[in-house]
C-alpha cells in the first residue's frame, strides 16, 4: 500500500507516495539521497541509523516513514551550521572518536541528544548514555573522551 | 613547517567526510539502473536438495530474474581457497557459488531474486519453494573427525580439511623429563567478527568492452580482482575493484566470497547493475567466523619453573568450505608462535583443519595469534599455580632475554627484536602489581574477590616476505607498492595497493611523506582502494599496512629525494655529493640560504626546462616493498577484574596495555588501535560467542542474543609503550593493529580465573557468562 | 531485513482505532513500533494492516489525581524516566523505564506497547503486577479496566481482546511509610530482563505491613511473589529478614522457567533470589 508522506529533512521537504512498510531510514536514503544514516543491523541494537525527529533521538531502522510523516528530521548531514562544525563533530575529530567512520553518523547523533539533557556528562554517564550505539573499531574510550570534551567545548561556548 | 610531524598525533585527514555523513560505502553506491540483489540462504546445517521451484517468484512483480546453482555454477568457477598449506594433505572440496544438490551450513546461498527494489527482492525469496532433504549435522571441530560423524565432503575423508604438524627440538623427551607436566582443554568459541559495516557489493557490467567494475567492502582490492578472475574467467585487465569507504573488518573483509561472485552473475545476466547488501541477521550466517578451536595443550617445566616444552593438539573448524585463508590461520599463524615471549626448546603444534556444518571461519582480527598466546599464556599462569609461585616471577625466569637484531626460536621464527622483561617491569611498575596483589588478599578477607591477569606477548606482523608467503602456501605475494608523485605545484599523490578502512593510513602515510620530503602534511594525498589507480598490492590486514606498505611509501620517498638530488646539484651548480638535505631543502654544503626547495625542484623536474644529462623528467617514484622478515610487535597488559559472587558477574575494573610496535607515527592512532584491539578481545571472554544448536541452527542469529561489547561495560583502558625499531624496517615500525586483541582474551580470562581460585575453579569455557562462573563457584562449595 | 507488504491506516480517536480494528482482519495496532517493528522486519511478524495509534492525543501524558497515577497508553518510555510526576508519586516506574533498551529506544517505545506485547523479559509488566496497577481498554462494547495480575496471561498473550485499544495504565500512588524498587540483571545483547524484580513494601511502626514482589524473566508471565510477600509481612525488615524472604521465591516459581543460550532456568531461579533481595533491600531503604 502506498501511502502520501511529507518529511522534512535537514529543513527541506520531501514529498511522494511511498509503501507503508518503508522503514525512515531508506526514505532517508532512498527518497532524501541522504546517506549518512547508516543500517547496522536489523534488532534495533546498534544505533547506526540514529536521526533525530522533531528533536528526538531515533533509531530510524525501527520507525516507519509514514509515522514521521509530517515530522521534521534532522540527520549527520544537517547538523554542521552553515559550514561549521557541530561541537561533536570538532571533538571526535580532535579526539580521534572514530576509525572506520560507520558508526559515527549515528553516535554523533545520539551524542548530541545526550548533552542537550545532561550538558556535563560524568565518563559513567557518557558510557551510559551511549548505551545504545555500536562501535567495533574504537573501545569506545576516544569517543567518551570526545563527548566530555565536546560538552566542555559547549559550556565555553555558552560562557 | 613540518619538522615534527614524525611522531605527531596529528588529526586525521580521513575524519571530515566521517563526521560529516558524506562518505560513501558500498551500500552508499547508486547506479543509474540499479537494481538489488536477494539471497535465499539454507535454512538446515546439511541437506540434500531434491528440487527447487522458482517460477513464483520469477514471475513477480518487479522480479527481473531469479537464478540458482544451475545457473551459476554452469559458467563460473567454484570460489577457491587461496592459502594452500603445503605438507598437510590439504584437502579443497569445490565451493560452488550457489549450493548445487548440497547446502552444508545454515547460510548456504541456494538462490538469487534480481528485482528492481531491495524490498521486493526479499518478498520473491518467500515465493521459492525449496525441497530440502535434511543430512545429519556436526558442529564441533572435534566430534566432526570422530568415526561416525556425518561426513561433509565426499573429497575430505573424515572431515579432515588438513593436518599440519610443526615440531622444533625434542618435545617427548622434553615432557618425558619434565619435573612438572599442566596442561588443559581450551575451547575458542566461535566469534562474529561483526564490522560495523555489513558487507555488500555493487557490480557492473558493460556488455559492449567486457569491462566489470566491482564495488566491494573489501580489505583487499587486488586480491579481489585477481580472484574475481579466477572465478569468472573475465580477463584481469577488464576487471576493475574499488573499495570505497570500507566500514571496518577485523579480517571479515579479506575472503572472496560466494556473494560478490552472485552479484556479478547477475549484472552480467540482468544487464543492469546489481546491488547487494546483507542484512545484519544475513551476515552471520554468511559472512566469516573467527576462532572454533578446540585444542588440548601442555606445558613442560623443571621444578624451577623453567619452561622446556609446549606443545598442543588442535581441532580447528573450518566451518563447511575453506575460506580463503583459512588454512593457514591455525597452522602458520598459530602454531610458529608457540614460543611466545620465552626461551621454549621444544615445541610441537599438532593441527587438524576439520569440516564442520557451519559458517566458514577465517582470520578474525588476531588469526591464529590471540589462541597461540591465550595457551602459552594459560599454560604459564597454570605452571605458576602449580609451582605456588608469583605469574609475574615465572614469566620474569622464562623471557627471551632483550634483542636488538634478531632471535631465533624453536617455532622456526627469527624475533626481530624485543625486551620482554623491560615490558613487563614496565607494566607491573605502573599498575602498582605488588599494592593489587596486597588489595587483593586484604579483600579476600572481605568476602570479596579480584582476580589479576598478566600477558606478556610477542607476536608476529607486518605479513610478509614473499618468497615465505610462498614457502607456506599463500597463493599471492606479501609485498606492497607504492607510487609518490609531485605535481608541478609542488603537491604529492601517492598511490598505494594497500587498502586501509579505519586505520588511518590516509594521515600517517601523509606524515611519512612530509618527514622524509619536508613538504607539508596537508600538500600529500594518499589514494587507495581502486584497482585502477593504484599499483598492486595484497591488501590490508595482518598488521601489515603501516609495516609492508609504509615502508614502501618511505622508500618511494626516498628514491623522490635521491632523484630531487641530482636535480638541485645541477640547478645549484654543484656536485650531488656535495647536495645537504634538511626539512626540505636542498643546498650546497654550508649554504642553506641559497637553497632550492622540494617545491622548486618539483616544479622543475614537471616542466624540464633545465634538468640534469641523462635524467627523465618528472618527479615520481615507484617502489615495489618486499620485507625481509615479519615484524614482532610485544608488550605486557595486565587486568583486573571483580566477581559478584551472587551472580557470577564479572567486571573489568582496570585495564592496563604496554605495547610496543616500534617508534609511533602517529601515538593517537596508536593508541586508538590498541582500545579498539583491547575491547574486541575482551568481548569473547565475557560475552561474545556463537551457538549453534545440535542441529546446526545459530542461536545467535542476530545483534539481539549475540552479546558484542558497549561502551558501558568497560573502565578506562590505560595504556603505555616502549620504542624498540624493528631492525630491518626503513623507519623501524612494527604494527599495531592487532596486538590488543592478541593480549586481552588471555589477559582477561587469567585475571578470572585468578579471582575464582579460592573456589577451586580451574577452567571454564569462554565465553565467562554469569551463569557458567556461578556455577563453577557454587560446584566446588570450597568458596572461602 | 525489511517488512513484508502492509497496509496503513491511521486513527485520529480511541474511537476510530476501534472501528479500523474491527473493519480491518489481520490487523495490528502500531504505537512506537519499538516490539512490532523488529519483528515485522524479521518477518516473524506480517500482519495485513497496520493501524497507527501514535497520534492519539487522548491516550498521552501523566495525571495525578489522589491516590492514582493516569498514564496514557501511548507514554513513552524516556517520558516515564524523566517524569517529576511519576518519581514523587510512584518511583519504581522512572526506576524500570531508565532501564529499558537504550536511550533512543526510550525515545520511541510505550507504556502500552510495551504492556501489549507481553514479552516476559520486559520490565514493565513485572513492575505493573507489583505495584497491582489496572490497564484501562477501550473495544467495541465499550471501555474496561483490566487489573494487571490478570492482564498477563502467557507469552506475549494478553487479557486484550482482539478489538481492544489500550488507552491507559493507572498506577497507585506512593503512600508513606512505603518503598519501592526494581532490580533488573540485563541481558547484555538484548538489554531485556534477564531475571527481574519489583519490590513494595510499607513499613509501619518498624515492620512491614505489606508487601508486593513480582519476578521477571523466569517464567511466561511476571509472577507475583506471594511467599516472599508473606515471610515479610509483619516483620521487621533487616538483612536476615529480606534474604529469608527471598528465597522463599524459589515456592513462587514453580512453572517451567524459560531457558536459553544464555541463561538456563535453574540459573534464572537461583537469580530471582538475588533479584528479589536486592530489590527488598533497596525498598526496605526507602520505605525509611
Amino acid at each position: 500500500m502506498q501511502v502520501e508522506t511529507k518529511i522534512s529533512i535537514n529543513g527541506k521537504d520531501y514529498e511522494g507516495e511511498v509503501e507503508a512498510r518503508t522503514l525512515l531510514v531508506h526514505f532517508i536514503r532512498d527518497v532524501g539521497g541522504l546517506t549518512g544514516a547508516k543500517v547496522g543491523c536489523d534488532t534495533s541494537q546498534c544505533g547506526a541509523c540514529t536521526v533525530h525527529v522533531d528533536g528526538v533521538a531515533v533509531k530510524s531502522c525501527t520507525m516507519l516513514a509514514v509515522q514521521a510523516d509530517g515530522t521534521s528530521v534532522t540527520t549527520i548531514e544537517g547538523l554542521a551550521d552553515d559550514g561549521d562544525l557541530h561541537p561533536l563533530q570538532e571533538a571526535f575529530w580532535a579526539k580521534h572518536g572514530l576509525q572506520c567512520g560507520f558508526c559515527t553518523p549515528g553516535m554523533i547523533m545520539a551524542a548530541a541528544k545526550l548533552l542537550e539533557a545532561n550538558p556535563s556528562p560524568s565518563e559513567e554517564e557518557v558510557r551510559h548514555g551511549l548505551e545504545g550505539n555500536f562501535c567495533r573499531c574504537t573501545g569506545y574510550q576516544n569517543i567518551v573522551r570526545a563527548v566530555t570534551e565536546a560538552a566542555d567545548a559547549q559550556k565555553e561556548g555558552a560562557e | 613547517m613540518t619538522t615534527r610531524i614524525f611522531s605527531s598525533g596529528i588529526r586525521r585527514r580521513e575524519d571530515p567526510r566521517l563526521i560529516t555523513g558524506k562518505a560513501a560505502y558500498t551500500d552508499d553506491v547508486t547506479l543509474p539502473g540499479m537494481a538489488y540483489a536477494a539471497i535465499l540462504r539454507s535454512p538446515h546445517a546439511h541437506a540434500r536438495i531434491n528440487s527447487i521451484d522458482t517460477s513464483a517468484a520469477a514471475g513477480m512483480d518487479g522480479v527481473l530474474a531469479v537464478f540458482t546453482g544451475d545457473d551459476i555454477n554452469a559458467e563460473f568457477n567454484p570460489v577457491p581457497c587461496a592459502w594452500l598449506v603445503p605438507n598437510s594433505d590439504l584437502k579443497t572440496p569445490a565451493h560452488p557459488p550457489i549450493a548445487s544438490g548440497v547446502v552444508r551450513y545454515q547460510g548456504d546461498a541456494v538462490a538469487v531474486v534480481v528485482a528492481e527494489c531491495r524490498y521486493a527482492a526479499e518478498d520473491a525469496l518467500e515465493l521459492i519453494d525449496v525441497d530440502y532433504e535434511p543430512l545429519p549435522v556436526v558442529i564441533e571441530p572435534d566430534k566432526a573427525m570422530c568415526d561416525d560423524a556425518p561426513q561433509l565432503h565426499e573429497d575430505a575423508p573424515n572431515n579432515q580439511a588438513f593436518h599440519w604438524v610443526m615440531t622444533g627440538g625434542d618435545v617427548d623427551a622434553a615432557f618425558d623429563d619434565a619435573d612438572v607436566v599442566v596442561g588443559e582443554r581450551i575451547l575458542h568459541q566461535r566469534l562474529i567478527p561483526n564490522a560495523m559495516e555489513p558487507r555488500s557489493a555493487v557490480a557492473q557490467f558493460t556488455q559492449a568492452t567486457g569491462e566489470l567494475t566491482l564495488w566491494s567492502a573489501t580489505q583487499n582490492p587486488h586480491i579481489a580482482r585477481f580472484l574475481t578472475h579466477v572465478v569468472t574467467n573475465l580477463p584481469e585487465h577488464k576487471i576493475r575493484v574499488i573499495a570505497p569507504e570500507v566500514g571496518g573488518g577485523f579480517g571479515s573483509k579479506i575472503p572472496y566470497y560466494a556473494d560478490e561472485v552472485i552479484a556479478i552473475f547477475c549484472a552480467i545476466k540482468t544487464g543492469r547493475p546489481v546491488k547487494w547488501t546483507a542484512t545484519r541477521s544475513e551476515g552471520y550466517q554468511s559472512t566469516i567466523h573467527g576462532r572454533d578451536h578446540v585444542e588440548d595443550v601442555e606445558l613442560a617445566a623443571d621444578s624451577d619453573g623453567n619452561i622446556t616444552g609446549i606443545r598442543a593438539k588442535v581441532w580447528a573448524g573450518m566451518g563447511a568450505y575453506l575460506s580463503t585463508a583459512a588454512p593457514g590461520i591455525p597452522t602458520i599463524l598459530h602454531g610458529l608462535m608457540y614460543s611466545g615471549a620465552y626461551d621454549i626448546p621444544n615445541v610441537k603444534a599438532d593441527v587438524y583443519g576439520v569440516f564442520n556444518n557451519a559458517v566458514p571461519v577465517d582470520a578474525y582480527r588476531g588469526a591464529g595469534r590471540p589462541e597461540a598466546t591465550f595457551l602459552v599464556e594459560r599454560l604459564v599462569d597454570k605452571l605458576a599455580n602449580e609451582l605456588d609461585v608469583d605469574p609475574a616471577d615465572v614469566r620474569r625466569k622464562n623471557f627471551i632475554p632483550a634483542f636488538e637484531d634478531g632471535h631465533d626460536v624453536a617455532t622456526g621464527l627469527t624475533y626481530d627484536s624485543g625486551d620482554f622483561a623491560m615490558s613487563l617491569d614496565m607494566a607491573t611498575e605502573k599498575i602498582g602489581y605488588q599494592e593489587l596483589r596486597e588489595e587483593q588478599k586484604r579483600l579476600r578477607a572481605e568476602g570479596k574477590y579480584i582476580g589479576i591477569g598478566i600477558t606478556t606477548y610477542s607476536e608476529i606482523c607486518g605479513l610478509g616476505p614473499s618468497q615465505v608467503a610462498g614457502a607456506v602456501g599463500f597463493q599471492g605475494g606479501l609485498w606492497e607498492g607504492a607510487i609518490v608523485r609531485f605535481h608541478p605545484s609542488g603537491k604529492v599523490n601517492v598511490a598505494i595497493g594497500s587498502s586501509p578502512h579505519g586505520q588511518g593510513e590516509e594521515t600517517t602515510f601523509a606524515q611519512i611523506i612530509s618527514h622524509e620530503l619536508g613538504v607539508d602534511v596537508d600538500d600529500v594525498n594518499i589514494m587507495h582502494g581502486d584497482t585502477s589507480q593504484t599499483p598492486m598490492g595484497w591488501g590490508t590486514y595482518g598488521s601489515r599496512t603501516t609495516a609492508v606498505s609504509g615502508a614502501a611509501v618511505a622508500i618511494a620517498a626516498r628514491k623522490i629525494k635521491d632523484k630531487a638530488t641530482q636535480i638541485a646539484a645541477h640547478l645549484l651548480e654543484a656536485a650531488v655529493e656535495d647536495i645537504d638535505y634538511e626539512n626540505g631543502n636542498f643546498f650546497v654544503k654550508g649554504s642553506p640560504d641559497q637553497a632550492k626547495t622540494i617545491q622548486d625542484i618539483a616544479l622543475m623536474a614537471n616542466v624540464a626546462w633545465d634538468m640534469p644529462e641523462g635524467v627523465e623528467p618528472g618527479l615520481e617514484a615507484s617502489t615495489f616493498y618486499d620485507p625481509p622478515n615479519f615484524t614482532y610487535p610485544f608488550g605486557t597488559h595486565i587486568a583486573v577484574v571483580e566477581l559478584d559472587k551472587d551472580t557470577g558477574r564479572i567486571d573489568v575494573n582496570r585495564y592496563l596495555a604496554c605495547d610496543d610496535c616500534g617508534p609511533q607515527i602517529n601515538p593517537m592512532i596508536v593508541e586508538g588501535q590498541i582500545h579498539g584491539g583491547v575491547v574486541q578481545g575482551i568481548g569473547p571472554v565475557l560475552c561474545e560467542g556463537a551457538v549453534y544448536d545440535e542441529d546446526g541452527q545459530l542461536l545467535t542469529g542476530s545483534m539481539l542474543d549475540y552479546a558484542l561489547p558497549r561502551a558501558d561495560m568497560f573502565p578506562e583502558i590505560e595504556t603505555s609503550s616502549s620504542v624498540t625499531p624493528s631492525p630491518h624496517h626503513p623507519l623501524g615500525v612494527k604494527g599495531v593493529g592487532e596486538t590488543g586483541t592478541i593480549a586481552s582474551t588471555i589477559t582477561v580470562y587469567n585475571a578470572v580465573m585468578d579471582a575464582l581460585k579460592p573456589f577451586g575453579v580451574e577452567k571454564l569455557d569462554m565465553p565467562l557468562t554469569p551463569e557458567k562462573v556461578w556455577r563453577a563457584i557454587h560446584a566446588n562449595g570450597k568458596e572461602n | 531485513m525489511y517488512p513484508a507488504n502492509v497496509a496503513y491506516h491511521r486513527a485520529s480517536s480511541v474511537a476510530e482505532a476501534v472501528e479500523l480494528l474491527a473493519e480491518n482482519e489481520d490487523s495490528k495496532l502500531l504505537a512506537g513500533g519499538h516490539s512490532l517493528i523488529p519483528l515485522m522486519r524479521l518477518r516473524l511478524a506480517s500482519p495485513a494492516s497496520l493501524i497507527d495509534v501514535g497520534r492519539i492525543a487522548e491516550i498521552q501524558g501523566i495525571s495525578v489525581c489522589g491516590d492514582c497515577v493516569c498514564v496514557g497508553a501511548l507514554t513513552t518510555h524516556s517520558t516515564l524516566a524523566s517524569s517529576c510526576d511519576l518519581q514523587s508519586a510512584c518511583p519504581i516506574v522512572p526506576e524500570a523505564a531508565a532501564l529499558i533498551g537504550d536511550p533512543a529506544v526510550r525515545n520511541r517505545g510505550t507504556i502500552g506497547g510495551n504492556l501489549a506485547h507481553a514479552d516476559p523479559a520486559s520490565d514493565l509488566p513485572t513492575v505493573a503486577v507489583a505495584l497491582g496497577a489496572t490497564i484501562k481498554a477501550t473495544g467495541p462494547n465499550g471501555k474496561r479496566s483490566i487489573c494487571a495480575g490478570d492482564f498477563f496471561q502467557d507469552l506475549m498473550t494478553t487479557a486484550l481482546d482482539d478489538g481492544e485499544v489500550m488507552t491507559a495504565v493507572c498506577l497507585p500512588a506512593i503512600q508513606a511509610g512505603q518503598g519501592m524498587a526494581y532490580a533488573k540483571m540485563l541481558h547484555p545483547a538484548s538489554r531485556y530482563a534477564v531475571v527481574s524484580a519489583a519490590a513494595v513494601v510499607t513499613v509501619e511502626d518498624g515492620r512491614c505491613a505489606a508487601a508486593s514482589v513480582a519476578v521477571g524473566g523466569v517464567e511466561t508471565a511476571p509472577a507475583k511473589a506471594s511467599s516472599v510477600e508473606a515471610a515479610l509481612t509483619g516483620n521487621a525488615l533487616d538483612a536476615g529478614v529480606i534474604a529469608c524472604a527471598s528465597a522463599a521465591v524459589a515456592d513462587d516459581l514453580a512453572g517451567d522457567a524459560i531457558d536459553d543460550v544464555f541463561a538456563s532456568g535453574e540459573y534464572r531461579r537461583a537469580m530471582a533470589e538475588v533479584y528479589v533481595r536486592r530489590a527488598l533491600t533497596s525498598a526496605a531503604e526507602r520505605a525509611g
